[in-house]
């Protein structure tokens, strides 16, 4: 899923209120026709080893299907964006991180169905949306991630 | 050889060369140059240029002829309306002062170089580099309080680093600021040029790419090319600022994927640290890579052994015929000291077998003294430069203790070997800390501010340093209070954080950096409004660099050459000399 086809007329006219979003879920996606399974960030992983990670068979069994994870929001790279990482802890950017570089390993990536409105960094949040899993190169950033909620919404 | 003018003439050619527009030559006036190291010449002109006009001569004589082949002339840079003249590893043998001037029929610009090189006696066999990253004399002042401690008014034992017989003030500011970060830092001891903030191995021209800019050669190269072993060891992750100096040319000092190519393409026999995700091609889960490459299965491939823990670093280190190792211990950065041997938090549960800095340059020693000609490593300890970033001063004092102890290990070892090892001990920056005092959970006074003891007030704190000079406990009745001078807004807690790194401030959601609210509830716990801008897009989260001077210590054959105030650049040619990298005069021929 890229940010251009999140933005499509059809996408932001179906994202009037998370009520109306789910109740016309139910009718049209079948992937989200059920309440969102809660993930946790240690439930993502089996093990984080230094010659890989191995995903829990949880989280892969829920490739595809409407997630809920609780994190922090990490301050956006850009203003104006739709996506942001969502970390296990709040995050301290390091001045010279313009890149997905020196973020931690376990870092999932949130893009959202409409334009992000920063929230409060220390105040963990939801967020629900389609998991996808396996690495994916955001073409307009650049940014490479390994697990991504996407279409999501912040929940709160 | 030298273009002879007259001072009239010298300033006429001033006069026209000042228009704002002037063309820009890399490398830089005042740059000193390695004799027959490799340089890549570039001249950028302020607009496009005839080619039937554009002259560059060195001391008068056509660049082509005394470089041995022509530079491109790129007739429009990156698709935009200027021209650039480049050539690439260039290099010039005969050392002296060198004029550089290039001209577009229009104005014309000139630059010095100096070209210099070394004795042509060999002095040293192998050397060592030190590198605490923002190593300051405050963390040094509390290493030695928190490891020696003190009787009778005197420190009861020297510090490893201390006990050298050679030092000097290194200032650190580079061609962009004067305030340097480990990128910039690390490129002068590496390569003997000045550069600018987050550049490693190039000098910042106006190239789009950032893999583009105007190279200079590294310390590793050429001590490649002179038949040395050569590593890089931290407990950084590996592609960071520092170990990446020793092999990178980047604009971009986060251009990790890149890097680890340069780590490969440089042939550097050791290297070990953490940042593992860059990498693992990018079908692996974890990996942080853009492309399928699968990096250690290329090092294999080139015969490096594979270490992912102590235990296989050890054995790895012990085995004969090991002459090169890639070592990766952590996704992220090695822990320190403090969570690796006492409170076990950071990703200590997650890695539990990770060597600490002593043990990789205890390893890399073994693995690159079977070099017959010599090594040349790095070592650094990056963390105490992170943690002090994040305002954690025990953190950061136990990774000063790790690096002397590592310092202590390093002179044995040349004491038993010869004698015939420089060591040099350094910082690559400084941060604006400074021990003031002690903190006495025991004074009678209710807030925190009122238990800090000052002048005769502070006495002397409680630590018991273990075997490694390591206190036993951080969280001692009387403390030091080690503090910081450039902040942003956080909690003041007076209190080593035994839960993990601190975190001292958050962005709002208005885009205003807050102190972090997770601190506000700890006994004692007082909001500090900082002092750093807190808006916009160089608002500070954490605590910065400072520009004071770094101080380097070194003893070893080379040594004499440390003292007073130098350069962070003159560092490299304190080991080129020692090295012998240029050798002149009538030994030369044989070198």
């Amino acid at each position: 899923m890229t940010e251009t086809a999140t933005s499509e007329p059809a996408a932001e006219a179906f994202a009037l209120s998370r009520r109306t979003f789910l109740s016309l879920a139910l009718l049209a996606v079948p992937t989200l026709a059920h309440a969102a399974e809660v993930l946790t960030f240690d439930g993502l992983y089996k093990s984080i080893g230094v010659l890989g990670i191995k995903y829990s068979d949880r989280a892969l069994s829920l490739k595809g299907q409407a997630v809920r994870l609780r994190g922090f929001m990490a301050p956006p790279l850009k203003p104006e964006s739709k996506f942001f990482v969502l970390t296990r802890e709040p995050v301290a950017v390091c001045p010279f991180c313009a890149s997905d570089a020196e973020w931690p390993v376990d870092i999932v990536v949130v893009y959202l169905r409409k334009t992000l409105v920063p929230v409060d960094f220390q105040q963990r949040i939801a967020v629900e949306g389609r998991l996808e899993i396996g690495s994916w190169t955001d073409p307009q950033s650049g940014f490479v991630s390994q697990v991504r909620i996407v279409d999501a919404d912040i929940i709160g | 050889m030298r273009l002879t003018l007259s001072p009239l003439a010298v300033l006429v050619a001033a006069v026209f060369s000042l228009p704002a527009a002037a063309q820009t030559i890399y490398p830089i006036d005042r740059a000193d140059i390695l004799s027959g190291s490799r340089f890549d010449l570039k001249v950028e002109f302020p607009g496009i240029v005839d080619p039937a006009k554009v002259s560059v001569t060195i001391n008068g004589q056509d660049h082509a002829k005394v470089f041995g082949k022509p530079a491109e002339l790129v007739a429009r840079e990156d698709g935009k309306d200027v021209s650039s003249l480049l050539l690439r590893d260039a290099s010039i043998s005969k050392p002296g002062n060198y004029t550089v001037t290039a001209s577009d029929g229009t104005t014309t610009k000139s630059v010095e170089w100096t070209v210099y090189g070394t004795p042509a006696k060999r002095a040293a066999k192998n050397v060592i580099l030190f590198i605490g990253d923002g190593f300051s004399i405050g963390h040094r002042t509390a290493a030695r309080l928190l490891s020696k401690g003190v009787e009778n008014g005197k420190i009861k034992g020297k510090l490893a680093m201390d006990d050298m017989p050679y030092m000097a003030l290194l200032t650190t500011q580079g061609t962009d600021s004067i305030i340097t970060d480990s990128a910039n830092a690390a490129h002068a001891y590496t390569t003997g040029h000045k550069s600018c903030v987050n550049a490693l191995g190039v000098y910042c021209s106006r190239a789009a790419s950032t893999l583009d800019h105007p190279k200079v050669e590294t310390l590793t190269s050429i001590a490649k090319r002179k038949g040395m072993a050569v590593g890089a060891v931290t407990n950084s992750e590996i592609e960071d600022a520092t170990p990446a100096a020793m092999v990178a040319h980047t604009r971009r000092r986060s251009d990790f994927n890149d890097i680890v190519k340069m780590f490969y393409d440089s042939k550097i026999d050791v290297m070990m640290g953490g940042g593992s995700p860059n990498f693992l091609p990018k079908s692996t889960a974890g990996s942080k890579r853009s492309d399928e490459v699968d990096y250690i299965g290329l090092f294999k491939q080139a015969g490096y052994a594979l270490a992912t823990t102590k235990t296989e670093m050890l054995a790895a280190a012990d085995g004969a015929k090991t002459t090169r190792l890639l070592g990766l211990y952590n996704t992220s950065n090695v822990d320190g000291a403090l969570d690796l041997k006492f409170l076990k938090k950071g990703s200590v549960a997650k890695f539990p077998d990770q060597p600490d800095v002593v043990e990789e340059m205890d390893a890399a020693i073994k693995i690159l003294s079977r070099n017959k000609n010599g090594f040349v490593l790095m070592v650094e300890s990056a963390r105490i430069d992170k943690y002090s970033h994040s305002m954690d001063p025990e953190r950061a004092i136990f990774d000063t203790i790790m690096l002397d102890n590592a310092v202590k290990k390093a002179k044995d070892w040349a004491k038993a070997n010869g004698n015939n090892t420089l060591i040099l001990v350094t910082a690559d920056h400084s941060h604006p800390v400074s021990v003031i005092g002690t903190v006495d959970d025991n004074s009678p006074e209710a807030e925190m501010r009122n238990k800090v003891g000052i002048y005769e007030g502070a006495g002397i704190p409680d630590y018991q340093p273990n075997d490694e000079g390591y206190p036993v406990s951080v969280d001692v009745p009387r403390r030091l209070r080690f503090v910081f001078g450039a902040t942003p807004d956080y909690y003041d807690t007076f209190r080593p954080f035994l839960d993990g790194e601190f975190v001292p401030a958050i962005k709002n959601a208005d885009g205003v950096m807050v102190a972090n609210e997770k601190y506000k509830d700890i006994p004692g716990a007082v909001l500090r409004v900082g002092n750093l801008p807190n808006k916009g897009s160089r608002a500070a989260n954490q605590g910065i660099h400072s520009g004071d001077d770094v101080i380097l210590t070194a003893m070893g054959p080379g040594a004499e050459r440390v003292r007073g105030q130098m350069e962070n650049s003159d560092l490299f040619r304190v080991i080129a000399e020692a090295l012998s990298f240029a050798p002149q005069g009538k030994a030369a021929g044989k070198q």
